[in-house]
């Protein structure tokens, strides 16, 4: 059983409604990753996207950083929590997804797809949200990470 | 979200992924699939026409489970991506690694 997730929306004044952010504190385990992708991506139906980057690109990226921060950010410890923040505005939008982990060196994740390792069960996340998003980038500490999905 | 598990007259086993194959979920297809396996099943086809969309985790349960089939002697067929997912295959270069058809039914023919 899952505990409802209550996001937080704050519209900014003067953008004409525009600029909308919101948060959303999401515990950390699994089985809250689809209700949080959800709930965020419903918030963001109408930002200046593309309708294939609000059904797939956003849902499946936000999907990859959250299972990151849960299991390998949180270690799936219920006394931690996952934030995500939305940022929506004419640009487009910007999810930033931290945890409450040590943070880790993204340059350090070998690229999938190189012939050796295109079998293997795991290690795609990071490369499937870089291929998804329009710019990725971490914090100092590797414990949060922005992306940016860019209207055009 | 939900999978279900059917048998067609030559003994494949077509599974529906119904909504996401990701994270939350994947051990439960895992599951399904391999019981299935252990049941004597050797052809099995995964129809995703229903699916809105996989994850990292959901492509790898996909990459173990074909391993796990191979083994036994058996194949596993992904029929039924949207242009999304079928993009996701293509990224990954998961494409080169399973027989993709379009329809469940294409798939089920060529066994």
């Amino acid at each position: 059983m899952t505990l409802p997730l209550r996001p937080l929306v704050r519209r900014l004044p003067g953008s004409g409604g525009l600029d909308v952010e919101i948060s959303l504190s999401v515990p950390s385990a699994l089985e809250y990753v689809a209700d949080a992708v959800d709930v965020i991506a419903r918030h963001c139906a109408d930002a200046p996207l593309s309708a294939r980057v609000l059904r797939f690109n956003l849902r499946v990226a936000l999907a990859e950083a959250l299972a990151n921060a849960i299991l390998y950010g949180n270690r799936e410890d219920a006394s931690k929590n996952v934030r995500i923040r939305a940022e929506l505005s004419r640009d487009g939008v910007r999810l930033l997804v931290s945890d409450e982990g040590p943070g880790f060196d993204p340059s350090s994740v070998p690229d999938p797809t190189d012939t050796p390792r295109i079998g293997r069960e795991a290690g795609r996340g990071l490369f499937v949200i870089r291929q998804l998003a329009d710019e990725v980038t971490f914090n100092a500490e590797g414990n949060g990470v922005c992306l940016i999905f860019r209207s055009h | 979200m939900s999978f279900s598990l059917r048998k067609d007259s030559h003994g494949v086993v077509v599974v529906g992924v119904d909504g996401q194959l990701i994270v939350g979920n994947r051990q439960e297809l895992k599951q399904k699939v391999l019981d299935a396996l252990e049941g004597g099943a050797k052809k099995f086809v995964i129809d995703f026409s229903k699916t809105g969309y996989i994850d990292s985790s959901g492509l790898g349960v996909l990459v173990s489970l074909s391993k796990k089939i191979r083994e036994e002697g058996g194949d596993l067929r992904l029929a039924g991506l949207n242009e999304d997912l079928q993009t996701l295959f293509e990224l990954t270069k998961l494409d080169t690694l399973f027989a993709i058809t379009k329809t469940p039914e294409e798939a089920l023919a060529a066994f």
